[in-house]
């Protein structure tokens, strides 16, 4: 009798399986949720898919809500893998504790120290670097510098900057909060405000395009955004100046991914990682958003290159995580919107 | 006779269950929200309350009271002139009028933005002929995203609006006439009072999406109360601070609405249907004027923004148009239609339970379960992921365990999942067309259908339905276009491979790509507005 009813309430669930998203625990299988745009990590899933027979599965969203769904799903998550933007973000899902640490000597030997968690819980897979774009016409290079001398009288109605809002300012605040400590980066914070020719922008393109029709002089981007603009305008007067260089080096952050806690399929999930960090998937997934690879032996693509050698701030990228907080009150108290 | 009374006592508990349960189900994701007032976030008010509250409030109240403005006065303003006038091109501005609302707040605000900026083609064109300087006041201003949002939001007002002035002829407003009035007097004391209700629907649903818009505002870089939830959970990671700030928003919502629905008062309206009347006739420089206020509404409001998609499709080719693309737009119909049935059902048994003899409390109970509507999609998303993930986590895992098989995620990431969550954030949208279209049922209708012997079933069937079915369609109508219009629930909640062009709007957006956001941006519109034009075609032959 027990068991016909196990049996009946079995059929029941296989029914409901129907509409609901129930895996079969097929052991050649990644789930990923990804904050990095489909279109940028697509092509990588297939080509892994095509090598090795592996079928990979995924939803992309923003990082917010990914880590908050992680937390939430717990032990019965069927994601092995997280994959977002930004050192913050993923401090962030190793905060939360939705990630698990991974020993791998691939990865140790492919990813540089300062690109990757202490501890092991995620690594960065590629690097963009947050500097200035300036309008050539009206500024001449030698009068750029630091991040910090952006805050000087020279620049008074001259500046545009993205919100404080972006997680990019986030982390670049953060470095600096640990560079030159809170007192000295709220001034400097004070100042970017005071110097502001518009209010913030919503995206490093709008800022840049403000630049461009001479609404300021310089801004301050992701290169990447940069390399889309080169890409749209190849004529464009804007130029990217690398900042501090005589100091600490220019402000980095990462995209990268790290293994779920409750990954169904870690080992899996550890060889496609590792598979990342390999110079073939390296160029593809820097090249695929004109990003520098986080695997220093890989070069990156041409226009990336010709925007010249600079001196990356060597800081460990997790601090943009550790100091996110502190980063955002600071630009509240500082006005910074 | 005893028989007749048990039977409708049974009714009266059917209907009794069926709001609870529905309650229930919508006030999950709410409830989630209150339960994270248990463990206040001290360091994060304490923050903002320090530099930002202040700014937030007002902020969010000049929008509030701009849009309302914006809306009310466009929306009735056009639905009189549509329903009521014979003008120049009155014919197809009337469905016309309806269009923008397949355009998304967000893609709104980026074209304004991208044409009336300071780098924008106007003002770059301006500094060309008359020199450099800024020739524009501020765009990304109060102003500004008022603007905006009033363009985007107007056809709520105008939809309901505009039926209520249709189903109320010219009766009336005829009579009062005849009665001394001039026709401003007669239009403000007679024929506005009796399209209240309509009205009041309307502007309700254009301010809940005022205040739950995200897109728009961030792209304004403006903050607001939606903004600050998004900063306290993505900046902070605190989402406790954020659904406390949520339930904050929330309560204002629930105030509004309240205020309203006193101001009210027991008022009824009921109206005489005549379908046929004759419009009064604009001629002349009347004519003109009303063709040009709102042919200039449908080309800044829709022509605009259509424009620029088109240009962008038609710079970065057909790239992404391919046998994918199309699965897009078959998920995002499929969802679409799916949801406006269920939701609109639903929506119809709460109308009905309403309307059910001694039922004082079930107004407010409904009231409570269409505020989800007010919430920042994210946020009202993210409680519904928690309440469906509670349920994984403690129902069928025990199931589970008891079947002896290892357990697994069966709600969360089912598209079962992904239909309630659309059906409880757009209950309200489905309601207020429904039930405005319920309070044009007079009193006597029912009672004399009752009184000729119909029990409840014949009256709902023979009287509620075919007089509600303008109001249904309607109700259909919205929530379909909404659900296209969709994007944190269906970002969070959909099954894996089941992406839409919302989905595919937003990858593409939220890194600035506009140009190559345009082509699904511009399908969403499209589709949205096939069922717009035949609604409004049908509900004139109506």
């Amino acid at each position: 009798m027990l068991k016909s009813l196990k049996h009946s309430c079995l059929a029941v669930t296989a029914v409901i399986s129907a509409f609901t998203s129930i895996y079969t625990a097929a052991e050649e299988k990644l789930v990923v949720y990804t904050a990095r745009k489909e279109h940028l990590v697509k092509p990588l899933f297939d080509l892994y898919t095509k090598q090795t027979g592996v079928q990979i599965d995924y939803i992309t969203d923003s990082a917010g809500p990914l880590i908050t769904r992680l937390q939430a799903e717990g032990k019965n998550t069927p994601a092995d893998l997280l994959i977002t933007v930004d050192a913050g973000n993923l401090w962030q899902a190793q905060d939360k504790g939705v990630l698990q640490p991974i020993k791998s000597e691939t990865l140790e030997k492919n990813i540089p120290v300062h690109l990757r968690d202490s501890n092991s819980h995620w690594f960065g897979l590629s690097v963009r670097a947050r500097t200035m774009v300036y309008a050539t016409d009206r500024v001449k290079p030698g009068d750029l510098s630091t991040y910090a001398n952006l805050a000087d009288k020279q620049w008074d109605g001259r500046l545009c900057l993205r919100t404080s809002k972006k997680v990019y300012n986030q982390s670049l605040v953060a470095t600096m909060i640990e560079r030159m400590g809170t007192e000295k980066t709220e001034e400097i914070v004070k100042g970017w405000v005071n110097n502001l020719a518009a209010p913030v922008f919503s995206n490093d393109t709008m800022a840049m395009e403000a630049v461009a029709a001479g609404q300021c002089d310089v801004t301050v981007v992701n290169t990447y955004y940069y390399g889309r603009l080169l890409k749209e305008k190849p004529d464009t007067k804007l130029k990217l100046f690398w900042a501090n260089q005589k100091t600490t080096g220019t402000h980095v952050n990462v995209s990268g991914a790290g293994v779920t806690k409750y990954a169904k399929h870690k080992a899996t999930a550890v060889k496609f990682l590792e598979w990342l960090s390999t110079p073939t998937a390296q160029k593809i997934f820097a090249d695929s958003n004109m990003e520098y690879p986080a695997n220093s032996t890989v070069k990156p693509a041409k226009l990336v290159a010709s925007w010249g050698e600079f001196k990356a701030d060597q800081l460990n990228v997790e601090i943009a995580g550790r100091k996110q907080a502190e980063a955002i009150k600071l630009m509240d108290r500082a006005g910074y919107k | 006779m005893s028989v007749g009374y048990t039977r409708e006592m049974t009714h009266h508990r059917f209907w009794f269950w069926l709001v609870c349960a529905v309650a229930a189900i919508v006030l999950l994701p709410i409830t989630n929200l209150i339960f994270s007032w248990g463990n206040f976030q001290t360091d994060v008010w304490l923050h903002l309350i320090e530099t930002q509250l202040g700014q937030l409030l007002s902020n969010t109240f000049w929008l509030v009271l701009g849009v309302s403005i914006g809306v009310t006065v466009l929306g009735v303003g056009l639905a009189w002139l549509t329903a009521m006038c014979e003008f120049p091109g009155q014919k197809w501005l009337d469905w016309a009028l309806m269009l923008p609302f397949a355009v998304p707040a967000y893609v709104m605000a980026f074209v304004f933005l991208g044409i009336f900026e300071f780098s924008g083609p106007i003002q770059t064109q301006l500094r060309v002929w008359f020199g450099p300087g800024n020739y524009f006041p501020a765009i990304r201003s109060t102003g500004g995203v008022i603007t905006v949002l009033s363009l985007v939001f107007y056809p709520y007002v105008y939809m309901l609006a505009r039926s209520a002035f249709i189903s109320q002829g010219r009766g009336l407003m005829d009579a009062a006439r005849i009665l001394g009035l001039s026709p401003w007097q007669a239009f403000f004391k007679v024929t506005l009072p009796m399209a209240r209700p309509a009205i009041a629907a309307g502007l309700a649903l254009a301010l809940m999406e005022t205040l739950a818009d995200f897109g728009a505002v961030a792209t304004f870089n403006y903050d607001t109360f939606t903004t600050a939830i998004y900063k306290a959970w993505y900046g902070f990671f605190n989402l406790q601070a954020a659904a406390q700030l949520a339930t904050l928003l929330l309560l204002f919502v629930g105030l509004a609405v309240f205020i309203e629905k006193n101001a009210r008062g027991k008022a009824r309206y009921n109206q005489n249907s005549q379908h046929l009347f004759h419009r009064y006739e604009l001629t002349g420089v009347l004519g003109i004027a009303a063709s040009g206020f709102a042919c200039l509404v449908v080309l800044i409001a829709f022509v605009m923004p259509v424009t620029q998609l088109i240009i962008w499709v038609i710079k970065t080719g057909l790239v992404d148009f391919d046998q994918r693309f199309l699965s897009l737009v078959g998920h995002s119909l499929s969802l679409g239609a799916v949801a406006a049935i269920t939701t609109v059902v639903i929506a119809l048994l709460l109308a009905i339970a309403q309307k059910q003899p001694n039922q004082r409390w079930l107004p407010k109970v409904i009231n409570i379960s269409t505020l989800g509507y007010a919430l920042p999609g994210s946020v009202l998303a993210v409680g519904i992921m928690m309440g469906f993930s509670w349920l994984d986590n403690t129902i069928f895992t025990w199931w589970f365990n008891w079947l002896g098989e290892e357990p697994r995620q069966v709600l969360l990431g089912s598209l079962f999942a992904l239909i309630v969550a659309y059906g409880i954030r757009f209950l309200a949208v489905a309601f207020g067309p429904v039930d405005s279209s319920l309070h044009n049922i007079k009193p006597s209708i029912t009672e004399a259908a009752r009184s000729l012997g119909a029990n409840s079933q014949r009256i709902i069937f023979q009287v509620y339905l075919p007089m509600m079915a303008p109001g249904v369609l309607t109700g259909a109508l919205l929530v379909f276009v909404d659900v296209l219009k969709e994007m944190p629930a269906t970002l969070l909640m959909r099954p894996f491979g089941w992406d839409t062009l919302a989905v595919r709007v937003y990858e593409m957006t939220s890194e600035g790509e506009w140009a190559r956001a345009a082509l699904p941006a511009l399908t969403l519109v499209i589709v949205g507005l096939l069922p717009v034009i035949l609604l409004m075609r049908r509900s004139n032959k109506l």
